[in-house]
This record gives C-alpha cells, structure tokens and sequence, in this order.
C-alpha cells in the first residue's frame, strides 16, 4: 500500500485552477521530489494533502489517501489527528513559521503531549533528543530560548525537529532551504536526506532546484501550470526527460562535464499561465518549440517505460 | 529587561514634569486667583491680605518651585474650600474612582475580547459586520445619555440596580457599563483586527499543520499575540477611564477624585485642582508603564530592548 496516494487532485481559487489533475505517490520510505517552476501549484498540492489550504479554495480529488485512509471524507478534527502526528509539513518561512511569543521547548513539546498525551517531562526530553539529532547544539539551552534568538538555519532545524516529535511517517518539506544562505541550504538538505534513510520516512520534497532532486530523489514529478507533466525515477528523468518542459528545465542546470565553458545555459521562454477552469490542451504550448495546433486539444499521458510517464502529443 | 526599565523611568519622570509646569501654568492663566478667592465682595484690603495670605504675592517662579518642591515631597498643600490638607481628600476620593474605572476596565475586556475574537473568526459575515456596527454605536453614544438611560430602565423601572451613591457593590454596575462602553469599540477592533493578523500568519499554519485543537490555535497561539496592542491600549484605556470619569461620577452621584475636581475647579479652589490634575497623570503614567511592561512579558522580543 502507497503511503500517500494522489489521485486527480483539483485545486481552484475563484477564477483561478492552481492544481489540474495532478497524480502521483509516495511509498513508504522514497523521497519524492515536486519540481516546477515557480507559481505551477507544488505547494498547493502539499497544502491541499495536508488539508491546510486557505477557507475560499475548493479541493477535490478522485482519490485523496493516506495509509490508505481517505482524506477527503475525513472530518476537520481526524485531520487535525493525523497533522503533525502521522504527517508532518515543514515550511519555506523558518523566519516566520515559528510563533514569537513562545519559547521553541514549549511548541516543540505541545505536539507530543497533544497526539501522544506525554508528560512534559519526557516530552521536553525527546525535544532535547531530537534538537541534538538535527545536529543543534546545547539543546537544553536552545529549547528554553525563543525564536527571534535563533538563526533561520537554526529555526529551519528546530522546525525540522519539531515535526518529527510524534514519528511521522510521511514529512512533507515546501521548499525547505529557499530562504536559507546556501551554505546552510546544503548543511540542511544532507540533514533531511539522513534523517529520511535513517528513520525510514515517506518525503514528499517540493523544490525548484534540480540539483537538490539529483541528490536526494526517489522519485520525481515535474509540475506545470497544476499539471503533473512527467513522472519518473531520479536516474530516468535525469537520463531520458521526455517531456519538452523537463528537457527545458534540464537544460537550465549546469553539469559539470556536460556543459562547455563558451555555450550559453539554456533558458525556458517566457512565464507560467496563469490558467483558468476548464482550460483545454497543453499549458505550455505556448512557450513550447515542438507546438503545433494539435496541443490545443486534449492531450494523451504516454508511457515511456513501466514507471515513467508524461503528458504530451510527442510519441513515446 | 533593566535598561528598558530605566529608560521608562526617565521617560515616566520627564512626563511627570511636564504636567506639574502645566497644570501650574493652566490654573494662574484662569485669573487672579486672591480675587477669586476673596470672593465678590472683598474690599481692595482682602484681597491684598488673601494674596498674603497664600503666598500669592510671591514671585511666580518661587511659588511654582515651592510647589514643585513639596509636591514631590508629597506635600500637595492644602484646600482653600474644604480647609483640608489635599492628600486627605484625594485619598479618600481615590478608592471610588478606582473602583469604578477598574469594573470598567473588566467589563469592557469581558465584552470587547470575545466580541473582537468571534468578528475575527467569523470575518467578513454578517455577525462580523453587526460587531463593528455595534462598536460604532458605542463610540457615538455620550456616555451621561446612556447613564440616563441606564438608569431609567434599570433603576426606576426595573428597580435592579441603585441609581446613585456607593452604598454598595451593586452601585458600581452601571457607571462601569457607561464607563466601558467608551472603550469597548476601540478595544473590540483592535482585538478583531490583531486576531485577522495573527490567523493569516504563517505560525498559525504551522500550529494547524501540528495538529493543534482549534481551541489552542486560537486562543494559546493567535491571541497571544494579538493581545500585545490590546494589553497597551486597554492600560491607557484604564488611564482615561480614571480621569474621564468626571461625568459619569456627576451622573451617577460618586463622590470619586472627578467628582473631587468638577467642585474643586467650580470653587477655584486651585490646590486640589492643580493636585488632582497631578496625581491623575502620575496614575497614567504610572499605567503606561505598566503597559510597557505587560507587553514585554507578552513579546519576548521586546525584553531585549
């Protein structure tokens, strides 16, 4: 059974359809990657999974399922059961994410004695357990300080801590070290990859950048405009991208070895639509080399291998 | 968390200055106080004597630091009227009016916090709208009209509560709702507006991506900080409160510190008026402080600065 599975999933807001479709899953201890470019509907697909969207979007999904439980019937408070207990999210914002008013031991605490019912004690000591595991030192001294007196690196570790105080098995991660310095993006990305291995969670790892899928992936779907448009293993998509949105995007990366010192880097013409319900045909037709009028018509998923997929009029 | 004390401190004493030259300033700009005192019918003679008398012929410089030297002494002189030392009468009169503006503070936070909260929560519906309609009303309504009303109702027809007097705690119920409704509208949309804030903000996410009750979310991690211009404006509010309370003390018949200062400023009687004036600001002050100091408990942010 797939630990988390995606079936169709819908998300609009008013005249705006931020997830179109989009299927995929997670296995029970794979890192799956969602990249895309800004703007095509990855963290809204975490959020919609973790049912933290804003009041005025409408969710709706063929199949919404987690450990086989499906989410779409569950009511406000089973959900509220099941965040921060068996599914876990961390946030792009560490500077904003945590609450300023309390110290980071006591909302590190608050979720164990919420779904686990621990003493404080032995909550407080778990929280110290897992600061030294995401690599914080002097944790006894950290969890009695308050976030404004932590780094965002810091803050982005405590939030990683803190969302595996209840043992998780699925951790969703939206864009995790965006707003870090880059020395830290690295230092913090190793940290989730181990921790992943080594306690045996489902990742579901929204980014932009494909050195970070290269690295850590499983599994990658690539989004555009709320659509997944190929869906492969790592070393497949990497290897063979069919899709005409990943080749742009791969071409936009520099790899050592395959890039000449002279050769401009490839660049993807234009923005994402922004794309209305009902919309029909290809999304990126119009920034697309290979369009024709045939990609303003319903578009056929090809099978370019057992696991591999995409949505385009191009054959397989 | 001491040098912002100190800094407060300094500020709180500067304050104080400025309102005892002030007050000072305010009463010998009202007229010649000797003819004042004299009365209407005091020959040329009485009114020299009067000046002599209250040291009123002095330099004016030497009667404002003579003033401000036993004033902080704690010496606020004596009345001409009630032929009293001020501090007595102040001290009597103070227990009233803090216990009026105290119920006030209490009933308008018991109002304008859940009020506040259910309009944030419930933004932009019609019980949303019917609170800042609510809070409107109240701002509009002059606070003597609706003790007239109050006591009609509830005093004369109803016969609930007693319509004047301190003879007991009942008699402190009414000009405490008059007196909260000038503060519920400004509270309530403060709350209202710091909740929205605090809802749509990214650690409010974070406590529901934790799983939190909604109880928790709202009041143990949004409140909290929506609370922090609350705590500020609500201790201003009590500031006010203590010293606007001069209508409603008149309303409703409490012989409280405004009371103190309508007869006092009506007999001239500038001692009390200059004291009053002084002690009301040192309370406010004394509030702001307070405030400060509340809100750096609420932000930890703040203890730092």
């Amino acid at each position: 059974m797939s630990l988390l599975e995606v079936d169709k999933l819908e998300v609009s807001f008013g005249r705006t359809a931020a997830v179109r479709g989009a299927s995929f899953t997670v296995e029970p201890g794979e890192t799956h990657c969602l990249v895309g470019e800004s703007g095509c509907g990855k963290s809204v697909t975490a959020l919609s999974v973790m049912n933290l969207l804003v009041r005025s979007a409408d969710r709706r999904a063929q199949r919404l399922a987690f450990q086989g439980e499906d989410l779409l019937e569950l009511s406000d408070k089973g959900m509220a059961r099941l965040r921060g207990n068996a599914m876990a999210m961390i946030f792009q914002e560490p500077m904003t994410s945590l609450n300023p008013a309390y110290t980071v031991g006591s909302q590190m605490t608050e979720v164990l004695r919420r779904h686990k019912g621990t003493g404080q004690r032995a909550a407080t000591d778990r929280a110290a357990d897992l600061l030294a595991r995401v690599g914080i030192t002097a944790p006894g001294m950290r969890l009695g300080q308050f976030p404004h007196q932590l780094s965002g690196g810091l803050r982005q570790r405590v939030m990683i801590a803190m969302a595996l105080m209840c043992d998780p098995q699925l951790l969703i991660a939206d864009e995790p070290t965006t707003a870090l310095d880059v020395t830290v993006q690295a230092q913090i990305l190793r940290l989730l990859a181990g921790l992943q291995r080594d306690l045996g969670l489902g990742l579901l790892l929204i980014t932009h950048d494909l050195g970070i899928v290269a690295r850590v992936a499983t599994r990658v779907s690539v989004m555009y405009a709320g659509e997944v448009v190929e869906s492969a293993p790592t070393a497949e998509l990497f290897a063979n991208p069919r899709h005409p949105y990943t080749q742009g995007l791969l071409r936009c990366v520099p790899v050592p070895g395959k890039i000449q010192r002279d050769q401009p880097l490839g660049a993807i013409r234009g923005t994402v639509p922004r794309v209305g319900p009902g919309f029909e045909g290809c999304a990126f037709r119009e920034r697309c080399d290979f369009a024709d009028e045939t990609c303003s018509h319903a578009i056929p998923r090809h099978q370019a291998g057992v696991t591999h997929d995409f949505l385009c009029r191009l054959p397989a | 968390m001491l040098r912002f004390l100190i800094r407060r401190l300094v500020v709180a004493l500067l304050v104080a200055a400025t309102v005892m030259t002030l007050a000072f300033v305010m009463t010998r700009l009202s007229g010649d106080l000797a003819i004042s005192i004299a009365g209407p019918n005091a020959t040329q003679d009485d009114i020299a004597a009067v000046r002599k008398a209250y040291g009123l012929d002095r330099p004016v410089l030497t009667q404002f630091f003579d003033w401000v030297g036993r004033a902080s002494m704690g010496d606020l002189g004596d009345s001409f009227f009630f032929k009293r030392r001020v501090s007595e009468l102040i001290g009597e009169r103070m227990p009233v009016t803090l216990a009026l503006g105290l119920t006030g503070l209490v009933i308008a936070l018991l109002v304008s916090l859940p009020l506040g909260i259910l309009a944030a929560v419930r933004e932009n519906t019609p019980l949303d709208r019917f609170v800042q309609v609510v809070a409107l009303l109240g701002q509009a309504m002059p606070s003597f009209w609706l003790g007239l009303l109050l006591m009609i109702v509830f005093g004369l027809q109803l016969g609930w509560l007693p319509i004047s007097g301190t003879d007991s705690w009942q008699s402190f119920i009414m000009p405490g709702v008059v007196l909260a409704f000038s503060a519920i509208p400004a509270l309530t949309r403060l709350t209202r507006a710091g909740m929205i804030q605090a809802m749509a903000s990214d650690y409010i996410r974070t406590a529901r991506a934790k799983g939190l009750s909604r109880a928790s979310i709202l009041l143990k991690h949004a409140l909290r900080n929506a609370a922090i211009p609350v705590v500020a404006i609500a201790a201003v509010q009590l500031g006010f409160m203590l010293g606007g309370s001069i209508v409603i003390e008149q309303v409703f018949a409490l012989h409280g510190v405004g009371f103190l200062a309508w007869e006092s400023i009506a007999k001239n009687d500038f001692p009390v008026v200059q004291a009053v004036v002084l002690v009301l600001a040192v309370i406010y002050v004394g509030l702001t402080m307070l405030a400060d100091m509340l809100n750096a408990v609420l932000d930890p942010r703040l203890r730092g600065a």
